[in-house]
């Protein structure tokens, strides 16, 4: 397991990445983050904490399951666990700030944007990633990124939630998942 | 994933626990797809499912139209009146006309028990059964179990009482079944000539007045006088099974205060079940209606689904 951000890396970079989205946006209060589940929701939440910190709003977060859109839902995983998505007052008009632990052939995103759009209307989506580790299959490019890095395809990039923050890994592809178990 | 897969819905009767709570699960997802503005995804895009019903059935049929057509699925229904079964042609050919035709799920509904079964032994098409005789209706139970869970938390350690036709009834035998699995205690009711000879059935107590069932019941379950299945000869008539044997507001004050009011539908009011209690605050009647769309795209979607290889996020 080879650590490519550490917690400190991470969270400057997020704070970094805070900073972008206020300059971007003129404040704060039209923003609406969703994690895709399940990597994205806690990059999302810290995100919310940086730009509360920054401009003493409290942005809602929201999270999408993106199963039911997946390119590959009608052959793939057997019986995946599908989660609830909860996108707090809508995305009519508002401001989308997709959030997302690592982006490679982009798939994901694509069916995350297909499943914002069955929630109404959004004013903008943009695309929030900790790591882009490249290999894309659609013309799809993150608006924020803390660390872009190739990684060979027989390894996995993980997003680590420990009670001192986030950090991110490299690990092979066999190593068992980091998901904690579902509750 | 160590899960099984659910490849075909013939019963309860041969349905895990856990693939139960599974599929009630899997229903809340799509409970919420079905309260958005767009109540629709794409997951079935380009899959086929064909609804076959030997019996007439507007409200199961439409049920499991929407589901199919809400997950994006083709949907075909044939219905016994403009099909060829009336030109003589077996159910054994027209099914494998169908499967040939490449429907990934076939949804049947037929009077004779265990046509279901017959079916799924010879298709390719995961098939679903909506209903067969006297044997089992497993999307109806699913969907009250769902319903119940979505109102008291949980169906572990409630108390249920299922009342009218219990020996005819296939909503009876498949929801008896399943609330048990899931840990309810099941009581059965009704006049005793449509009770079963035993006095337990399915592992239930059996009472012959609905009173004693209904006693402290968090769950009343009213079951509907089949008109056209009985001969005549099983009561008197039918004002005399209402006065007997309906809920009415007296009847139900034996419940517990907080119990709510289940009916499958179509209902018979002032039959098996007063005005005012169907439209009153405990039922849950239309509830159950919701529950079923939720239900049906959780089962086509569990059941169409193929093995495949396993592709990154």
């Amino acid at each position: 397991m080879q650590e490519i951000l550490d917690r400190d890396a991470v969270a400057r970079g997020l704070r970094r990445v805070a900073g972008e989205i206020v300059e971007r946006h003129r404040g704060v209060e039209q923003l609406l983050l969703v994690g895709i589940r399940r990597g994205g929701v806690p990059v999302a939440r810290a995100l919310a904490r940086w730009l509360l910190d920054l401009e003493g709003y409290d942005v809602p977060v929201g999270s999408v399951d993106i199963t039911l859109y997946r390119d590959d839902a009608a052959t793939a995983l057997p019986n995946p666990r599908i989660g609830a998505s909860e996108i707090p007052g809508g995305v009519d008009g508002r401001h989308v700030i997709l959030v997302d632990d690592v982006i490679q052939s982009g798939r994901t995103i694509r069916a995350a944007i297909d499943a914002l759009m069955d929630y109404g209307r959004p004013r903008r989506i943009e695309l929030a990633t900790v790591v882009d580790r490249g290999g894309r299959e659609l013309p799809i490019q993150p608006n924020f990124v803390l660390r872009s890095i190739e990684v060979p395809a027989n390894e996995r990039v993980d997003l680590l939630e420990e009670p001192g923050g986030l950090r991110v890994v490299i690990q092979p592809l066999t190593a068992p998942s980091t998901y904690p178990a579902r509750p | 994933m160590s899960e099984e897969r659910l490849t075909r819905l013939l019963g309860i009767e041969d349905l895990s626990r856990s693939t139960a709570e599974r599929i009630l699960d899997t229903a809340e997802v799509f409970l919420d797809v079905t309260r958005r503005p767009v109540r629709k995804v794409p997951t079935l895009r380009g899959k086929t499912v064909i609804n076959v019903f030997y019996e007439a059935s507007t409200r199961t049929r439409t049920s499991f139209e929407l589901a199919g057509k809400r997950l994006s699925a083709d949907v075909v229904n044939i219905s016994v009146a403009t099909s060829s079964t009336k030109k003589g042609e077996t159910l054994r050919d027209t099914v494998a006309t169908l499967d040939a035709m490449r429907a990934d799920v076939i949804v049947i509904r037929h009077a004779a028990s265990g046509a279901p079964q017959y079916l799924a032994d010879r298709v390719r098409a995961a098939v679903v059964n909506a209903g067969d005789g006297m044997h089992e209706h497993p999307t109806q139970a699913l969907l009250d179990a769902f319903t119940i869970r979505q109102k008291k938390g949980s169906i572990a350690g409630l108390t249920v009482a299922i009342c009218g036709d219990i020996a005819h009834s296939r909503v009876a035998r498949s929801n008896a079944q399943l609330l048990r699995v899931l840990g309810a205690d099941v009581r059965l009711a009704g006049p005793r000539t449509l009770l079963p000879r035993h006095t337990r059935f399915l592992g239930c107590p059996v009472y012959d007045r609905i009173e004693p069932a209904i006693e402290g019941a968090d769950v009343v379950m009213m079951l509907r006088i089949q008109q056209e299945r009985l001969g005549g000869a099983v009561f008197p008539t039918l004002r005399e099974y209402a006065r007997v044997f309906g809920l009415n507001r007296t009847r139900l004050e034996r419940a517990h205060p907080d119990s709510i009011v289940m009916h499958p539908g179509p209902m018979n009011r002032g039959v098996e079940i007063a005005d005012d209690i169907a439209d009153g605050p405990r039922s849950v009647i239309l509830d159950q209606v919701e529950s079923g769309v939720a239900i049906r795209m959780a089962i086509l979607y569990l059941c169409a689904r193929e093995p495949g290889q396993t592709v990154g996020a």
